[in-house]
């Protein structure tokens, strides 16, 4: 559950201050599928961001599964963004060293899991995703639908109750899109809440509950 | 995240850009091996000289006239005249039951020739305690006969070198040479030995010291080498031979004694200041691959901007990711450290190869050193770029690519 309250967010640019966010007030229950939509600089990627703490706000609160998130210090921030949230990118953001199966296991890695096990929930899940047989292949060995497969794999590995994804097809071919887009929409189904930056209508279309943002604010929310 | 896992990550991401690790080893390598030949070099330097000394012979004690401390009462008005050593302060030395040898020196440079041959040479007058006191030994002949101090016969012992230069490869035993206006036989030939401390004795001629003393002419001794009989009793033969001099000169403390571990101790004291310097002074060389592996890890961190952004969004609080990137710097550093050890020490092993006599080795402890030296510097010089890497704004590091 994701309860944001008068959410501002401001840049500072040269002289000008920027309102990236203005009281933006927002709330998904566990297990949406939503869809975030708007013209570019219309503070989507920053409602992202803040949802998924990789951005603090200027005011307001953000209370996530019942924790107040505004209030948490970096290591306990930390800690949700380990357990709760998992990110899936438009530039996949893979470590460009480590294989398939290293990215994968990534999280648990720095989390302190045990060898055994890591190994054990990594195979899993690449098999899972289809891409078993390209575990030990580096990013730049991979298709970009393979390279984002991994990236989804490695946002699901700890079993996060959401899934934050930034324009998640925008570097992807059709096909491939579609592919990923079913992916995540089977995560969904099994009750991860599905929260998705997009400008592809077509995309936004197929999510249950559409949000339109415009200049910093919600311009329209079809499910709330 | 388990310890392990932390060295791996960190070697993954040094093994990843290897031009830039490449850099860094060889600065800290250079580093490292500058400070630790340097003090290794230092250290051989002290040993040689403290060896050096130590083969004078042991539980020395040398006796030279006149006081070299200053006792801080004001300056006498008439002026103080130290008594000269005489030959009989020498003898009354012998009557001391911690003194076991005394051997009397008057030291000067005369001429000596053989027909037509003519050399400048140093002219030791002694005694035949000479012999065990300098821990000296003969190739032919005998040393100077044991008797009477005060008498002598005109007798001598030339040194190695001398032999060489007076008589090439003739026979030398039995010979006369000219010292001066008189003729002496060449009674032995002491066995080759090195320098020590620049008093070449294989250059020198010795005769006894009475006739030394006619031979220049003084009553005065140079000094007075005494063998005490044990090492503890050193500090007692110090005492008797002040005591008994001062005695033998109406009451005035007017020698210095010097004994032979307090001469080592002294030496001992310069050289490892020395080192320490010189030590110091590569280390600015440390100073120059901690900025540059600073500089170096700075460039990484803005390159891994993304990789980092990436990490927060994993769940890496702060302190994690300044952990993995000190880390990172620490096992380049340590990397140096053994490769700068490496280097010094192949560097040392060439030059005791052409430096057989100095007996140089590399310092027990440098490896230590090295370590703790490139473990430190590595940490101080890696905290401003981790800090950094941790301080990135996630979002603000994920947005550009």
């Amino acid at each position: 559950m994701i309860r944001l309250q008068q959410i501002q967010r401001v840049f500072q640019v040269g002289e000008e201050e920027v309102h990236a966010l203005r009281n933006v007030d927002f709330s998904a229950d566990k297990g949406e599928y939503i869809a975030i939509m708007g013209p570019s600089g219309s503070g989507k990627s920053t409602l992202l961001n803040i949802i998924g703490l990789l951005d603090r706000p200027d005011g307001g609160t953000y209370e996530l599964d019942s924790i107040m998130t505004t209030t948490l210090n970096d290591r306990e921030q930390a800690h949700v963004r380990r357990h709760k949230i998992g990110f899936v990118f438009q530039f996949f953001h893979l470590v460009p060293r480590l294989t398939a199966e290293q990215n994968v296991e990534l999280p648990l890695v720095l989390a302190g899991v045990d060898k055994d096990e890591r190994h054990l929930r990594v195979r899993e899940t690449l098999g899972a995703f289809g891409i078993g047989d390209r575990a030990r292949h580096r990013p730049d060995q991979l298709s970009g639908g393979q390279r984002q497969r991994v990236a989804i794999a490695r946002a699901t590995i700890m079993k996060p109750s959401v899934i934050l994804a930034d324009e998640p097809t925008g570097n992807l071919d059709r096909a491939s899109g579609n592919d990923v887009v079913h992916i995540l929409e089977e995560l969904n189904r099994q009750a991860i809440t599905l929260i998705m930056v997009t400008h592809d209508p077509e995309l936004g279309e197929r999510a249950k509950r559409r949000i339109k943002m415009v200049d910093g604010g919600i311009e329209e929310d079809t499910g709330s | 995240m388990h310890f392990r896992d932390i060295i791996l990550f960190s070697m993954q991401a040094s093994t990843a850009s290897r031009g830039r690790t490449i850099l860094m080893l060889l600065a800290m390598a250079i580093g490292v091996s500058s400070v630790i030949l340097l003090i290794s070099l230092g250290d051989s330097a002290r040993r040689y000289v403290i060896d050096q000394f130590a083969s004078l012979g042991t539980n020395l004690l040398i006796v030279l006239p006149g006081r070299s401390e200053t006792t801080g009462g004001p300056p006498p008005l008439l002026g103080e005249t130290p008594r000269d050593l005489t030959l009989d302060d020498a003898i009354a030395l012998t009557q001391s039951s911690v003194i076991r040898r005394v051997a009397p020196i008057v030291a000067g440079s005369a001429p000596v020739s053989v027909r037509q041959l003519e050399r400048e040479m140093i002219i030791l007058g002694s005694s035949a305690e000479l012999l065990e006191v300098r821990r000296l030994s003969m190739n032919q002949g005998n040393f100077l006969p044991p008797g009477d101090l005060r008498r002598g016969e005109n007798v001598c012992v030339i040194g190695s070198g001398g032999k060489q230069e007076l008589f090439g490869n003739q026979k030398a035993l039995g010979q006369w040479v000219r010292i001066g206006d008189r003729r002496f036989r060449v009674i032995g030939v002491l066995a080759q030995i090195g320098v020590s401390l620049g008093e070449d004795m294989s250059e020198v001629v010795i005769i006894p010291v009475a006739v030394a003393q006619s031979l220049f002419n003084t009553e005065s001794l140079f000094r007075i080498v005494v063998e005490a009989t044990s090492e503890d009793a050193i500090a007692r033969a110090k005492e008797a031979v002040l005591s008994i001099i001062r005695s033998r000169h109406e009451g005035e403390d007017d020698i210095t004694v010097i004994t032979q571990d307090a001469v080592l101790a002294t030496f001992n004291k310069i050289f490892k200041a020395l080192t320490m310097t010189v030590g110091g002074i590569a280390a600015i060389s440390l100073v120059v691959a901690g900025i540059m592996i600073m500089n170096i890890m700075l460039v990484a961190v803005s390159n891994r901007r993304a990789e980092i952004g990436l990490l927060k969004a994993l769940g890496a609080p702060r302190h994690q990711i300044m952990g993995l990137f000190l880390t990172e710097s620490a096992l380049l550093s340590i990397a140096g450290a053994v490769l700068g050890f490496l280097l010094a020490y192949g560097t040392m092993e060439l030059l005791a190869g052409f430096f057989p006599e100095y007996s140089l080795a590399l310092a027990l402890w440098s490896p230590f050193i090295a370590a703790s030296l490139a473990l430190g510097t590595g940490i101080v010089f890696g905290v401003m770029p981790a800090k950094r890497a941790a301080m990135l704004e996630p979002a603000l590091a994920l947005s550009r690519r």
